[in-house]
């Protein structure tokens, strides 16, 4: 009842005139964000962080918690109209989204959508409340060596789990560990790869690196390879839903939160998998198998609804124990310490104002999603249709902002610009922009842990190993490097030929 | 088959394994790492077991670890996959053109954001990469430009109170 209490009192902070507003505000911006092509929630978040440098914390997070949520719709209405998803939470939406979409249908896909993520969003807030003061509670007690072996759990999970090619997500993990390196030791104050430079001793802002990778380096990709007719959105009505949709979709929508909300919460990187997951359960479970990837309303009434438990989910692990598995989680915690506020089992206690302030806006925002894109779903589509040039320009444009508001220095143009480059270089040749984030953010917060861990156990190696939390972590450390071998190893062995030197191997994942 | 082709270090070679070169950038890098880490001097500052050398040394040697199982990787036929997006076109070559003259425009407002002033140095932004990215309204461009510069200039330094620099433009006021 406790945390009952504390969301009431949530609801009466989230609830003035404004943080309404504000609310509102991060709703519209976020939902616009997110339907603009080329821009998903995480570089939402991040383009619009310099806009709430002026605001106090409390109002900022509540506009944070609108972005977040009304990107992820954004990016669904992408997907459904113009088959091109913008981030990989709403790939999965596109594959009976747009065929619905080109039969006509695209309201009712549009609305399954919106509905879908407003039951996902409403039962992950739930479970969040029900959930996160319990694991702050346990995660209190939790010390050094198990903060350090979550963290390792989390740089093994976004390298190995997601992408294509283990040897590539390692690269970008370190590139970010690299990054992260810059500037003073926080316990020695030694300098490292500052090369003597004022500038780099304070570090490089994570706020600068997440906006070179995300925004820069997305900008001059686009650039090298811009389409030069861009794809036609299909226009759509008011999204609505007749009687048959409802029966079809109630179901999806009730499931998709159980499977989004744990994926969610572990380090496992979003929700790419579980939203795929729920597609194929859907399909299973169908009575219209054969409408799946033709227009079926439950391929996309369950995954959106997955997407959306999973986001809330993902805040289950970002609150209590500062680790952020997704790229929006990531620079969500980068705006908390830009605050000086450290995400972890104490923000409970130390700041309950703010992060029940923070939830009960979560379910505000929900609601006004609902209320505000099942009318203006026509409106966001016409966004669609604004020329390329002047997208990117402008996300240049506000990256430059961005960058240059942290600390009012030229410096940090340069370092984003060369970040940037980096950024674009690694999509290229297929480099995952995530773990080099999630290294830029977590690898600080690793080491002095892990330093920690040692300075407590007086230099000896077992002093990272000594409680059973961290056995049972590094277990699934290990299960997970060990993936790929023990799948082959269970595997029936395959025709010899393979072992010839073929030039057209497929990918070898080292 | 075509010698050029299969004959390793030509330029087709290369050019067929330019992912190589990310390898390279990963080894320099991790050189860099070990070199900065071994001048760290830790004999009077050291607190706890753990020095701040330990970290940088396992990410280097990590660096070029990967580096190694990268360039294994792509001389056995692994290519890194290309991003897609909604405006990415993958069929059609990069178009270095566009790439630099959008590099040019990001500098140019990283020059002249202290002589100018955000607003003139924002709108050179803005119009260099709509121009860069093929937008060649000569009336509406500049004028969009200006309007969002000028605008997002008053909206950080005036209402949210984030300090943009005038430039000699809003002394004048």
């Amino acid at each position: 009842m406790d945390s009952f209490n504390n969301l009431l009192e949530g609801f009466a902070t989230a609830l003035t005139p404004t943080h309404l507003a504000l609310a509102a505000l991060g709703v519209l911006l976020g939902t616009a964000i997110g339907v603009l092509p080329g821009i998903g929630p995480a570089m939402a978040v991040a383009l619009l962080l310099p806009v709430t440098y002026g605001l106090e914390p409390t109002g900022a997070f509540i506009m944070f918690a609108g972005i977040y949520y009304g990107g992820m719709f954004g990016g669904s209405t992408t997907s459904i109209l113009l088959n091109t998803p913008g981030e990989s939470a709403s790939v999965v939406a596109a594959i009976d989204g747009n065929p619905m979409a080109r039969k006509g249908r695209g309201s009712q896909a549009l609305a399954a959508a919106a509905i879908g993520h407003f039951v996902g969003g409403i039962i992950g807030t739930v479970l969040l409340v029900l959930l996160a003061p319990t694991v702050a509670k346990f995660a209190v007690d939790i010390g050094a060596p198990d903060f350090f072996a979550i963290m390792v759990l989390a740089f093994i999970a976004v390298t190995s789990v997601l992408g294509a090619s283990r040897v590539r997500g390692f690269a970008s993990l370190l590139i970010g560990l690299t990054i992260g390196l810059v500037g003073l030791d926080e316990m020695t104050g030694q300098q490292r790869l500052t090369f003597g430079s004022l500038h780099l001793a304070d570090g490089i802002d994570v706020v600068v690196v997440a906006v070179a990778l995300f925004a820069v380096g997305e900008s001059l990709w686009v650039a090298a390879h811009l389409r030069r007719k861009p794809g036609r959105p299909i226009p759509v009505d008011r999204a609505f839903l007749g009687r048959e949709d409802w029966r079809r979709s109630w179901k999806p929508w009730l499931r998709g939160p159980v499977i989004g909300f744990p994926f969610g919460a572990i380090p496992a990187g979003g929700a790419e998998i579980p939203t795929f997951l729920s597609y194929v359960a859907e399909k299973r479970l169908s009575k219209h198998r054969e409408e799946f990837g033709k227009g079926a309303i439950e391929g996309v009434a369950g995954p959106e609804a997955t997407a959306s438990a999973s986001a809330a989910g993902t805040l289950v692990s970002m609150l209590t124990l500062g680790l952020p598995t997704t790229a929006v989680a990531a620079v969500m915690l980068a705006a908390f310490q830009q605050y000086g506020i450290q995400p972890g089992p104490l923000l409970f206690e130390r700041e309950s104002a703010l992060v029940w302030g923070l939830i009960a806006s979560l379910f505000i925002g929900l609601c006004l999603l609902l209320v505000l894109n099942l009318p203006l779903a026509p409106v966001w589509a016409k966004l669609l249709r604004i020329p390329r040039p002047y997208l990117y320009a402008g996300i240049l444009f506000f990256a430059s902002v961005g960058a240059y508001a942290v600390n009012a220095d030229v410096f940090d143009l340069l370092v984003m610009f060369v970040i940037g480059v980096l950024g674009f270089v690694m999509r290229r040749y297929g480099l995952p922009v995530l773990p080099a984030i999630i290294g830029v953010i977590l690898g600080p917060a690793a080491e002095q842990q892990m330093r920690r861990a040692l300075q407590l156990s007086d230099g000896s190696l077992t002093g990272l190993v000594n409680t059973p939390f961290a056995l049972v972590v590094y277990g699934i450390v290990v299960v997970l490097l060990l993936w790929p071998l023990l799948h082959r190893l269970f595997r029936k062995p395959t025709p010899p030929t393979e072992a010839s030197p073929e030039p057209e191997r497929p990918k070898v994942d080292a | 088959m075509h010698e050029a082709v299969n004959k390793p270090l030509s330029r087709a070679w290369l050019r067929e394994r330019s992912e190589l070169g990310v390898s390279a950038v990963l080894v320099a890098l991790g050189v860099l790492v070990l070199v900065d880490a071994i001048r760290i001097h830790t004999d009077f500052a050291q607190r706890g077991p753990v020095g701040p050398k330990a970290v940088p040394i396992v990410v280097g040697v990590g660096l070029i670890v990967v580096a190694a199982l990268l360039a294994r990787d792509v001389l056995r036929g692994g290519r890194g996959e290309a991003e897609g997006g909604e405006d990415v076109d993958l069929s059609a070559p990069a178009d270095w053109r566009t790439v630099l003259l959008l590099c040019g425009a990001f500098l140019a407002n990283a020059a002249l954001i202290g002589v100018v002033g955000f607003p003139i140095s924002g709108a050179i932004l803005f119009w260099g990469a709509a121009y860069a990215l093929g937008s060649r309204d000569f009336v509406r461009d500049p004028l969009l430009a200006a309007g969002l510069s000028v605008a997002t200039f008053v909206l950080f330094n005036n209402l949210l109170g984030v300090p943009l620099p005038g430039g000699p433009l809003v002394g004048m006021f």
